[in-house]
């Protein structure tokens, strides 16, 4: 039961607007090759356990589930989908991992978002049925609810905001697994349409198509099929109230919970101090500033101030999103949070090329749900 | 009911209860369309159906041919890249009688989806495991003279109403020997 859990291997593929050439199968089945090659191993006769995150509206798919095995080399093999998101089922493969069922677990999440025609409507899927649906709201609105509280309590200005645009797209142009790098000002994100006042169309993440695949493994296999493992030193999540009609709008307990329970394995008491880089959700521009806020970066209504400063640039004290987050590189659905993760682990590896960190030994990922939920996890990983 | 109880407890409900608003509900109806993009592997098979050919693909290190025809051998996880055309005669490996429709309507003369294992396609060794078979519905035979083991052959729709579908293929029929 006191196993360390390793990534050994990663994968990737797609990560742009659209994918007309790959069938989401292909797609999968690409990424999948990429990491079993990374990790040096073969998935019919080395892995023990394979996890996916879908979500059946998202898939078109009642019980998606069905439909991963083959592409993955998963057929005739233990195999479960989450209904979450990546990091959720890192999580599950990490606890697969350290109850000593498994000794090799695959995990994997995809997008085809590109293939959702109606993705708002789905989207709007996920508001209560009797009583939110029926005022047919485009559910973007809940981000402009919940940023203009932000906004209003923690003293933080639009301007902050639109910095996380810049600064994400602006990192997004480094990296080549990305699809809306710019070189914008303040003034151009902020003279965008709106969306949801506050909320403008500039600051939120556009979907991409992608999938991302990655191998896990106890400490003992880890250290016998790589030099370089990334250890998931952390890993929490947690979910507050589903009602728009009692949540807290300007704080994010539910990650601040989160965060708490990762940090806790991971040891790390001042994660600003301890932590080198975070990969953390940017759907919505603001949303970034209420993460860091939450997962004890700094203080509330802080963040807005230190990233105006520079402080979480890419050469700043703190990068966060170097990657160029969802906002530079688009939103993979529910493998966010494993798109997220792959980055810090490229980082942590060395290989993250024009965008590389120096000198960087943790990392701390976070995901959330997107609107309407309160649904988060964090992982801290270490090299 | 037990005989102990003489009625049900509770209170009835009638559709005039509903129809007058003294049950309340609210009637929601889900808006998902989707534009499935076919890839290599479906794509090549949907094109070959269009020109009136099953395709399949055939795996060398499996020595198996399956279809449809995928980039990947789900047995060994090995790139598979030679497609085979495979002819359009096959026998019934399992069949069924359907007296319900698709959208829920009962009907006397049953519908007839079968799997057909397609000549020249593979099973696994030593199994009964289709590797090559399509799933696709039997006509112009008796529901009750459907066998399995039976022969049968498709039937296409006209080279110019042809899609790129499934339902190029419009049946499949017994063989007479
Ligand atoms: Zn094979």
């Amino acid at each position: 039961m006191n196993e360390r859990v390793a990534i050994v291997g990663v994968g990737w593929a797609g990560f742009r607007p659209k994918t007309p050439d790959l069938s989401y199968k292909e797609m999968i089945y690409q990424a999948a090759v990429r990491a079993y090659h990374d990790a040096k191993v073969d998935p019919r006769t080395d892995v023990d356990s394979f996890v996916t995150v879908a979500e059946d509206f998202h898939e078109g798919t009642s019980i998606a589930d069905e439909y991963t095995p083959d592409q993955l080399g998963a057929v005739m093999k233990p195999m479960q989908t989450i209904t979450g998101d990546g990091l959720h089922g890192l999580a599950t493969a990490v606890m697969l991992v350290r109850t000593g069922l498994c000794r090799i677990v695959v995990v994997e999440g995809h997008s085809k978002a590109s293939n959702i025609l109606t993705l708002d409507s789905i989207t709007a899927y996920a508001q209560d049925p009797v009583l939110n649906r029926p005022l047919r709201l485009n559910t973007h609105m809940v981000a402009g609810l919940e940023m203009n509280r932000y906004l209003h309590e923690s003293g933080t200005d639009e301007e902050a905001c639109a910095a996380v645009v810049v600064k994400n797209r602006r990192n997004a142009l480094r990296n080549p697994l990305t699809s809306f790098g710019a070189d914008l000002t303040l003034d151009e994100v902020l003279a965008g349409p709106p969306l949801a006042w506050p909320l403008g169309v500039h600051q939120t993440a556009r979907p991409v198509d992608g999938a991302v695949v990655m191998v896990l493994a106890n400490e003992q296999v880890a250290r016998s099929l790589t030099d370089r493992p990334i250890w998931i030193a952390g890993i929490g999540w947690c979910n507050d109230t589903p009602s728009l009609e009692s949540r807290s709008w300007a704080t994010l307990p539910y990650l601040e919970q989160a965060a708490h329970m990762a940090y806790r394995q991971a040891g790390i008491r001042t994660p600003f101090e301890e932590i080198d880089f975070a990969e953390i959700d940017d759907t919505y521009a603001y949303k970034e500033l209420q993460s860091i806020e939450a997962l004890g970066l700094c203080g509330f209504g802080e963040a807005g101030a230190l990233l105006k400063e520079g402080v979480f640039d890419l050469d700043g004290a703190f990068p966060v999103n170097a990657s160029g987050g969802s906002l530079g590189a688009g939103h993979l659905l529910d493998a966010t949070g494993l798109h997220r993760a792959l980055e810090a682990v490229l980082q942590l590896r060395g290989e993250a090329g024009a965008h590389q960190l120096e000198d960087v030994q943790v990392a701390l990922v976070q995901s959330w749900r997107g609107v309407p939920t309160t649904s988060g996890a964090v992982a801290v990983l270490t090299n | 009911m037990t005989s102990r109880f003489k009625s049900f407890p509770g209170t009835s409900l009638s559709e005039e209860d509903f129809a007058q608003g003294e049950v309340l509900f609210v009637h929601d109806a889900l808006k998902a369309e989707y534009a499935r993009d076919t890839g290599v592997g479906i794509g090549a098979y949907l094109a070959g159906l269009r020109r009136g050919v099953i395709l399949g693909s055939y795996c060398s290190h499996c020595r198996k041919t399956v279809v449809p025809p995928r980039v990947v051998c789900e047995w060994c996880f090995r790139p598979m890249s030679e497609y085979v055309p495979l002819r359009d005669t096959g026998v019934v490996n399992t069949f069924s009688l359907c007296y319900v429709t698709w959208d829920v309507q009962r009907i006397s003369q049953p519908e007839i989806p079968a799997v057909i294992v397609l000549d020249g396609a593979s099973t696994l060794s030593e199994t009964s495991v289709v590797m090559g078979g399509i799933l696709h519905k039997l006509s112009e035979v008796d529901p009750k003279a459907v066998r399995i083991g039976m022969r049968v052959r498709a039937v296409w729709k006209p080279p110019e109403e042809r899609q790129g579908a499934i339902t190029d293929i419009l049946y499949f029929k017994p063989i007479e020997e």
